[in-house]
């Protein structure tokens, strides 16, 4: 197993299959900038960049070091903030932070520092201007509880622009060097695609013919992609998993293309490389991937994962669900077979899949994508939060009357669900008809029933289930609503010249 | 204790010119070389701690049987009460902090044993193994129970002025209602840690990361059996403290040190968050009920408050926390006749601590929502019931008897209220919100008035010791710590000012028990009051030296010596500051002192309920601005403008990064930050992942700071004021901006409860209640 870690080329072949990246670098290197502060993937003071090779370009993301095991960077950069200042002066987002007085106990900060860093290298090298949401976006799962943000958003802001502090005596030249454009780095990266990525228990199938492989040889083995739920059993609950089998880089799984019929979706796909794609085509999907959980999540969490873990707060299943999505299963031996998701969950925290089962991919009809849809996230915060209530709706009108309706949630039930009474009450009713609106909300009363727990009442979220329905019926109609997202809310709407847009 | 020279008291504007220095860590903060306890290196036989949690919350032991945990591979050694070799109470002040329950225990999270394994992964996989029966017994989980019970861990107490039941009965308006106030997590983001190092001599050495060195040292010593003299504990900083680790940092050094004075080995006991949020205290939650009178007008003639802190098991700082809080439900208004009890209620639940504002946002964010309730009651703008109400001319002595001797209140009241647009703004948010049908928006100006000293007087001390090396450079110890508010830059500042030095020649060591002794804890936002004041003292005794030196060799007249601008000015002549210093040296002059300072005019009478408590007031006022949809109760701050009083500032850019930290932490624990208990005393909020703290996306564009230019009128270092806690209580802006977004629901014509903290959830139903009024009053006409 071998990566380069910042300028060292790592050869390590001991490490327990659940071995963390944060574990290795401050227990193995004495890298201790990177820091544990909740090791769950949910401050991100643990904050890695990690350079892979992509269509050959080297491209840096962010992850949680914290539930990331270090086998599943082999082949890539792992960038840690004592990278950053190896050449004996700051990189810029280092000197905004300083000149800013972006950091205060500083336990946060060198996290805070490889997002920026990230954004840095991801806009220069683009040549895109860094804005507020850009700032925001890039620093979404990092916490601090010092500053308030503000010097720290300042600081991303002004990092292409500050004039740079040097650490010691001035150096002539800046740092300008950007990490993608690093030759030497991208060599090395080449020649470590060549070694095998597979130790003894830890296997990175690049194939489903090696996946195949993997599973026959391995029984006991552990499937992981992400990892950013697997490993809170590691972290958390403090499980030690033996063999793992990780199926973030088998190439079937990470296909995402739109088809004659069908938009395909591989399990492999991260929230962000949806996110990315999505976002000239499907706007109201984009939006959603937004809320979901923060950067650094999304550049590591699966879209098969998310579906496979069956949780009933899981934000993908309602939007699956609301365009009847079919999903791919594919069996160790070879065979498939499709279900469709309406079928897939079973009962809390229980599917369809078999246990010589993965899910291969999901298909979602080209001509229901088409159709209004709308996904509303309701929760305490809008950053990286589970949702108390989530609605996926879908409507299909055929000549003023809704032919086809999906009211799909999460959070209201022991799985993900549909208000299928509800949606009976709107189909075949005129889009504007009011009664038959108020008929599916009291459809909906009578055959959801949620529960209480830490994040909302049961009364809450079926108040919310069917404002939401409402919410959505109203924008269908023409009404111009606002709902709210991670961003700052714009000035069109904090002026008072709203006469325009209130014409429900 | 030295006079402070004149020169000294009439220097008001002593930082205001010249570039102000960064925190004197931020290179170390972004290059990650800063050192946090968990970052130094491990001895090859360091053991870490894990300890076996209560899963009852009152309840008998009847058996533990740790035999599996023994067995686990990885253990080294397991320990119980009777294995703690001295004390076992770990008390800060009372008792009843049990280091290891005995054969009771009293919440869920209360440690019963504690294992030392050679990793942190070991001990917790062993601490799981335990098999604990319990006798359980009725808990009381809520305040209001404790009440109910009589069941407090400390006697109530009321303080009073006028004669508030006649007033009351007497007033033409009144008001009758109560709300229950969430605690918060302090959610640190360095969680609590210690290392214990045994020595040759029997005794330890302590790494904590503490607010409060002495105090781990002085109950470190007292779980070993062992003079205090024989502990050292050393603080370079924290990973954040905002309270939490006050009292509650004690307890990993005496674990840590117990088991490595058992076994000769050093011993780490960091908590893994989830334990961290399980087994410390939090900000108390408070049940207040409240009486007001007040006058056609809005003037507020009576006022009963009765406040119950939900404490926990034991007393821990809850008097003062429940003190302070009752020194603060006046805020910014006077009550001529007012009677104000506070109830230390006992609860089965974790012990609740400081939190930075340490009771005191329990009383301002109670007057903040009758002024909301009184101004909606006569049909008035909030902000003139606030001004009506503000402490003004002879309206000017609290419940308690202490005086407001200055006048900033209201003029930094007046001066927000028009750099903020406050009225134009109300127009334009009055004409949105008849417009829209789907979002509201809200306003609100809500000013503090926050006590700065101890209300523990001893602790209004502090300690300095200061050398000056032959090469000038100069080295400062003093009691308090660092933990992000940038006291080590702001003592740097003042011994290099008061030398006439740079700044750079300062260095500021870490925070030791062997340096200065006894010290008091960093909190009451008095770092820099007490211990700026204790470096001045000592720089200012070394700088005597120097005097008396210079005009002895150099035959000169006291007013001829001089250091400015880092040059010894010798009458005609300058010298350099090294090579004076040298020459001092040379001449047998000694260059180390200490220095240290208590803080004069205060005293609280507990007995007659009256006195001076505080030194001065810190002041400040905040406007906020949100939008909420109406649909789910989600709302946004659109906007903040805060100005706030922090006298004449020693670093401005660290004194507003204090303001901007505390306003959002404030606003936090009123928004999105949830505390969660199940029916059992379980806290179900035991992760970043269901306990919410506000993230980048949650501050509005528009945020701005100003600092009130006004100095200290009282004798404070270099005329400054403290600043760590006052703004904490300026993010309540937020929460009456929210309420008076609900309230706009009702025409103002009455303003909804509204819960704390205000989560969506909570808005959606304080809208839908002033609907439901509306609706009411609707269909009555």
């Amino acid at each position: 197993m071998q990566f380069l870690l910042n300028d060292e080329l790592i050869d390590d072949n001991t490490l327990p299959s659940d071995f963390t990246a944060l574990r290795y670098l401050r227990e193995k290197r004495g890298l201790m900038g990177t820091k544990e502060g909740c090791a769950s993937g949910d401050c991100g003071a643990c904050t890695l960049l990690v350079g892979a090779l992509e269509d050959g370009e080297l491209t840096y993301s962010t992850l949680n070091s914290c539930i990331t095991p270090m086998q599943s960077l082999a082949g890539k950069h792992v960038v840690s903030v004592e990278y950053l200042s190896k050449s004996g002066e700051l990189h810029p987002a280092q000197q905004a932070m300083v000149a800013c007085h972006g950091s205060q106990c500083g336990f946060c900060t060198p996290g805070f520092v490889l997002s920026l860093a990230g954004l840095y290298e991801k806009t220069q090298r683009s040549e895109q201007p860094i804005d507020r949401e850009a700032v925001c976006d890039a620093i979404s799962g990092n916490l601090c509880r010092c500053t308030g943000y503000r010097p720290i958003i300042e600081a991303g802001l002004s990092m292409t622009k500050e004039p740079m502090i040097k650490v010691q005596d001035a150096k002539e030249t800046s740092f300008v060097e950007l990490m993608s454009k690093n030759d030497r780095v991208k060599t090395q990266l080449e020649r470590l695609q060549t070694e095998p990525k597979n130790s003894r228990n830890y296997l990175q199938p690049n194939d489903l013919e090696q996946l195949a492989h993997a599973l026959k040889s391995h029984p006991g083995a552990v499937l992981i992609a992400g990892g950013t739920d697997l490993m809170l059993e590691n972290t958390q609950r403090y499980r030690d998993f033996n063999t793992l089998i990780d199926v973030s880089n088998v190439v079937e799984l990470k296909h995402l293309q739109i088809g004659e019929a069908a938009l395909t979706i591989g399990a492999s796909v991260t929230y962000s490389e949806l996110e990315d794609f999505s976002k000239p085509l499907y706007p109201q999907m984009n939006a959603l991937l937004s809320r979901i959980a923060s950067r650094q999540i999304r550049n590591r969490g699966t879209i098969g994962g998310n579906v496979a873990n069956a949780s009933p707060i899981a934000d993908l299943p309602p939007l699956l669900l609301a365009f009847d999505a079919n999903i791919q299963l594919l069996k160790h031996d070879g065979s498939t077979r499709a279900v469709n998701i309406a079928d897939f969950y079973l009962g809390y925290k229980k599917t369809q899949l078999a246990s010589d089962e993965i899910i291969a991919s999901f298909e979602l009809s080209l001509d229901k994508l088409a159709q209004f849809h709308r996904f509303y996230k309701v929760s305490k915060r809008m950053e990286d939060d589970i949702s108390s209530v989530m609605l996926a709706v879908r409507f299909d009108v055929d000549h003023g009357k809704l032919s086809d309706v999906r009211l799909a949630f999460g959070g209201m039930a022991a799985t993900p669900i549909r208000g299928l009474k509800a949606e009976a009450a709107l189909t075949g009713k005129a889009i504007n008809d009011e009664q038959g609106l108020n008929q599916a909300i009291d459809a909906l009363r009578s055959e959801l029933t949620p529960m209480s727990d830490m994040r909302a009442s049961a009364k809450y979220r079926l108040d919310m289930a069917c404002n939401l329905i409402r919410k959505a019926w109203l924008e269908l109609n023409g009404t111009d609503v606002v709902t709210f997202s991670g961003h700052a809310v714009s000035d069109s709407l904090l002026s008072t010249g709203l006469e325009a847009s209130t014409h429900a | 204790m030295r006079k402070l020279p004149q020169d000294f008291t009439l220097d008001t504007k002593a930082f205001k010119n010249g570039l102000l220095p960064v925190h004197e860590s931020a290179i170390k903060h972004v290059t990650g070389q800063a050192v946090y306890i968990d970052d130094m290196p491990e001895w090859p036989n360091e053991l870490h701690v894990a300890t076996g949690l209560s899963t009852e919350a009152h309840a008998d032991i009847v058996s533990i049987n740790l035999d599996k945990v023994r067995a686990y591979p990885g253990v080294v050694d397991v320990i119980v009460q009777a294995d703690i070799p001295g004390e076992v109470d770990v008390s800060p002040v009372l008792s009843g902090d049990l280091l290891l329950a005995g054969d009771f225990v009293h919440f869920i999270g209360q440690a019963i044993f504690a294992v030392a394994a050679t990793s942190l992964r070991a001990a917790k996989q062993a601490a799981a193994l335990a098999e604990i029966v319990y006798k359980p017994r009725e808990a009381t989980l809520h305040p209001r129970q404790s009440l109910e019970r009589q069941e407090f861990v400390l006697p109530t107490h009321t303080i009073s002025c006028g004669d508030a039941k006649s007033a009351l009965e007497t007033a033409p308006n009144k008001l009758k209602s109560d709300m229950y106030i969430k605690g918060q997590e302090h959610f640190y983001l360095e969680g609590q840690i210690s290392v214990a190092v045994p020595n040759e001599d029997g005794g330890v050495q302590v790494f904590a990361s503490s607010q409060h060195p002495a105090e781990v040292q002085k109950l470190v010593a007292r779980v070993l059996g062992l003079p205090v003299a024989q502990v050292l504990v050393e603080v370079r900083r924290m990973g954040g403290g905002f309270g939490g680790k006050e009292s509650q940092a004690a307890v990993l050094g005496c674990m840590a040190a117990v088991l490595a004075v058992r076994n000769r080995c050093p011993v780490k006991y960091r908590m893994p968050r989830q334990d961290d949020m399980v087994q410390t205290g939090k900000r108390h939650d408070f049940w207040n009920s409240y009486q007001v009178g007040f006058s056609d007008e809005g003037e507020i003639l009576a006022a009963e408050y009765d406040m119950v802190g939900k404490c926990g098991c034991t007393a821990d700082l809850s008097d003062g926390v429940v003190d302070r809080a009752m020194f603060h439900a006046d805020n910014a208004y006077f009550l001529p006749n007012a009677r104000i009890s506070g109830y230390r209620g006992k609860t089965h639940t974790v012990s609740n601590t400081a939190f930075r504002g340490f009771g005191g946002p329990k009383g301002v964010i109670l007057a903040e929502n009758v002024i909301e309730e009184i101004a909606c009651a006569v049909g008035k703008d909030a902000l003139d019931i606030r001004k009506l109400n503000c402490y003004q001319g002879e309206k000017n002595t609290t419940p308690y008897g202490q005086k407001i001797e200055d006048d900033v209140l209201l003029s930094l009241i007046e001066e927000l209220e028009a750099s903020s647009n406050y009225r134009a703004r109300r127009e334009a948010i009055n004409a949105f919100n008849k417009k829209n049908p789907f979002l509201k928006k809200g306003l609100a100006l809500t000013p503090v008035k926050f006590g700065i000293s101890f209300t523990s007087k001893h602790l209004n001390q502090g300690g300095a010791l200061l050398h000056i090396y032959t090469d000038g450079s100069v080295h400062v110890s003093h009691g308090g710590t660092e933990m992000g508010q940038g006291l080590y830059t702001k003592v740097a500042q003042i011994v290099a000012k008061a030398f006439g030095i740079d700044y750079q020649r300062v260095n500021v060591g870490s925070t030791r028990t062997d340096k200065v002794p006894n010290a008091s804890p960093t909190a009451a936002s008095a770092g820099t009051d007490l211990n700026g004041m204790a470096a001045l003292d000592a720089a200012l005794t070394i700088k005597g030296r120097l005097q008396e030196f210079a005009m002895e060799h150099f035959g000169i007249a006291a007013e001829d010596f001089a250091i400015e601008n880092d040059q010894v000015v010798l009458g005609s002549d300058t010298m350099s500051f090294p090579e004076f210093i040298k020459l001092a040296y040379m001449n047998r002059v000694s260059l180390s002192s200490t220095g240290f300072y208590k803080t004069p005019k205060i005293g609280y009478d507990r007995k007659a309920a009256k006195g001076r408590p505080f030194l001065y007031f810190a002041n400040g006022a905040a406007v906020s601005e949100v939008i909420v949809d109406t649909f789910t109760g989600e709302y946004k701050v659109t906007q903040v403008d805060i100005l706030h009083d922090v006298g004449d500032s020693i670093n401005a850019d660290l004194d507003i990064g204090q303001i901007e930290g505390a306003f959002v932490q404030g606003m936090g624990w009123l928004t999105s930050e949830e505390l969660s208990w199940d029916d059992k005393g379980r806290i179900t909020t035991n992760s970043p992942a269901n306990y919410k703290i506000p993230t980048s996306a949650d501050i509005p564009e528009k945020f701005n700071v100003k600092l009130f230019d006004r100095p200290n009128s009282e004798e404070s270092v270099y005329r400054s004021k403290a600043v760590g806690e006052p703004p904490l209580m300026l993010g309540i802006s937020v929460w009456c901006a929210l309420k008076d977004a609900c309230a706009s629901v009702a025409d103002h014509k009455m303003s909804p409860p509204l819960a704390v903290p205000a989560t969506p959830e909570a808005v959606f139903y304080a809208m839908q209640a002033a609907q439901n009024h509306k609706t009411s009053e609707e269909a009555s006409l």
